[in-house]
């Protein structure tokens, strides 16, 4: 990939794939989940050939988020460990608001934020992955009582919606901090970027002369 | 089954607007299964086979009456044997002919997801559209009676249709048809409540004192009613719901939580929106770029110009 003089990797490809695999199948999930959760979005189930062949679809593309989002977590849960300093940034989330990010706590690989968004995905994804089997009335419809059935589907169904706000609130900060967008599409980011957003994950880079995305174990000199 | 149908509907699953309802002179049907009279014959099992053209497989035999064990795709009506033995020591054998109790507020209905899979008729039915059908079981859930089985060779969900397709031409259900002894009997509701009271007293002077009809407020009555000798004890008829009612988690998931999830989607968009409006984008600056150009050459950071085109780090 072609890329700017002095840029830092934000992203590996393999990150980068692995994100969007998860990306297409959580708005696919997204899609074919609300034609069966209300009658006012049941045409999204156009997009997948009807009703039953959205039906059909949906549990194996969960299936695939699993797996694809459990590629996530083994590549970020390192990076998310909750800190001092994302307690302070959250306490700070007004000025962070507002684009006045001097006086915030420098923030390491991801902020407070981006570890909300990792860490309750990764709490909503398995949830609605157990849930989900218990409701996939194909293979495993007379597994469970029906009492227990009417419990998972109201449980999935919660989990979802809180997913979905999570992923719009994720969607809109790549579109509003610059420069996110592609970190995660072309795996780059500017140093002044780093600087701007991840300042101690732009110092632990520089002390050890590492172009990205984690630093090295030694510091150069 | 079909939807070829003389009647209006008045309710029509996953579908928002109010449907076609001019033809309001239609009765409120019922059939009434008087369970003190049945003798457990099966022949209305085998006219709703004979008539709606069903051929279970044959299963197998596990000691008692019950013949399938239960209902299923294609046994949409079954006779459920209880051996009871009450106060006084004797035994009592209940027989209760099970299947689709047409809910006047019909919990299939209301959970299923599909426009127009579930319907239900002026004069009451509830009637499952087959082709309209999606197969995810939502009507499993919704029903306080479970009845509706899904098929496992073509993913769709059946039980009794009261004999929709013969009643709209004025004909009565095939099991009322072929009762021999008048313990099922098909009419307007009216006039069915009425015979039902009059039964009730003659059970009532035969000793049986908690005689009673079975036609649950908790779904707004039924349009499939009991007479049962023991209608303070529903349950001892093979489980018969003492108070049937749509599941509260059901009644929430497809009620409040609905348009409270909508609402709070659109809110996070427009909120997204709002804020991009207010306080815009995020924008890396000349003097971020300076000032990271500076840390890295005061780290005597690796000479950039082979950067462009290194292999990248694999986390």
């Amino acid at each position: 990939m072609t890329r700017p003089y002095g840029t830092l990797t934000r992203n590996s490809t393999v990150t980068r794939l692995n994100h969007w695999l998860t990306a297409g199948c959580f708005v696919l999930l997204m899609l074919s989940g609300l034609s069966m959760f209300d009658p006012l979005l049941f045409w999204l189930s156009s997009l997948f050939g009807g009703g039953e062949s959205a039906r059909a679809v949906h549990p194996w593309i969960g299936v695939v988020l699993l797996i694809s989002y459990a590629g996530l977590i083994i590549q970020f849960w390192r990076d998310n460990l909750w800190t001092k300093d994302d307690t302070a940034w959250t306490m700070a989330i007004d000025k962070v608001l507002e684009n006045k990010e001097e006086g915030v706590p420098e923030v390491a690989r991801f902020n407070a934020g981006q570890k909300f968004v990792f860490w309750s995905m990764a709490l909503l994804v398995p949830v609605l992955f157990f849930t989900g089997l218990v409701i996939w009335e194909y293979y495993f419809g007379t597994y469970t009582s029906i009492p227990t059935q009417r419990a998972a589907l109201l449980i999935h169904s919660l989990a979802a919606i809180a997913a979905i706000i999570i992923w719009i609130v994720h969607v809109y900060a790549a579109i509003w901090v610059r420069g996110s967008m592609r970190a995660m599409t072309q795996g780059w980011v500017t140093p002044g970027w780093a600087w701007r957003h991840h300042r101690k994950w732009f110092r632990s880079l520089a002390t050890t002369g590492s172009t990205g995305p984690r630093p090295n174990a030694t510091p150069r000199k | 089954m079909s939807n070829l149908q003389s009647q209006d509907y008045i309710r029509i699953s996953a579908t928002t607007t109010t449907p076609p309802s001019a033809r309001s002179w239609e009765d409120q049907v019922a059939k009434l299964i008087d369970v003190t009279r049945c003798i457990g014959c099966k022949a209305c099992q085998a006219a709703c086979m004979e008539w709606n053209d069903l051929r279970d497989e044959v299963g197998y035999f596990e000691g008692t009456y019950d013949n399938p064990l239960d209902l299923d795709p294609h046994t949409w009506t079954l006779m459920r044997f209880t051996e009871y033995v009450d106060d006084k020591g004797d035994l009592e054998w209940l027989i209760r002919k099970d299947g689709c109790m047409h809910c006047e507020d019909p919990g299939c209905l209301k959970a299923c997801p599909a426009p127009g899979a579930i319907v239900q008729y002026a004069n009451g039915i509830v009637d499952f559209i087959s082709q309209n059908c999606i197969g995810c079981g939502y009507c499993v859930k919704g029903c306080p009676f479970n009845i509706p089985r899904i098929s496992q060779v073509d993913h769709k969900s059946y039980k009794c249709t009261l004999c929709s397709d013969r009643v709209a031409v004025g004909l009565e259900p095939a099991c009322v048809k072929a009762c021999p002894t008048g313990a099922i009997m098909f009419g307007s509701k009216k006039d069915m409540t009425h015979w039902a009271g009059e039964r009730i007293v003659d059970l009532k002077s035969r000793g049986f004192e908690n005689a009673g009809l079975y036609d649950p407020p908790g779904v707004d009555g039924t349009h499939v009613m009991y007479v049962l000798h023991h209608a303070d004890k529903p349950e001892i008829y093979a489980g018969l719901p003492q108070h049937p009612k749509i599941s509260a988690t059901v009644e929430f998931w497809k009620g409040l939580i609905k348009p409270v999830a909508l609402a709070g989607i659109a809110a996070a968009a427009i909120s997204g929106f709002l804020h991009w409006v207010i306080a815009g984008p995020n924008v890396v600056q000349p003097e971020d770029e300076q000032a990271a150009e500076d840390v890295l050459k005061a780290n005597d950071f690796p000479e950039t110009g082979d950067r462009g085109h290194q292999t990248e780090h694999p986390t």
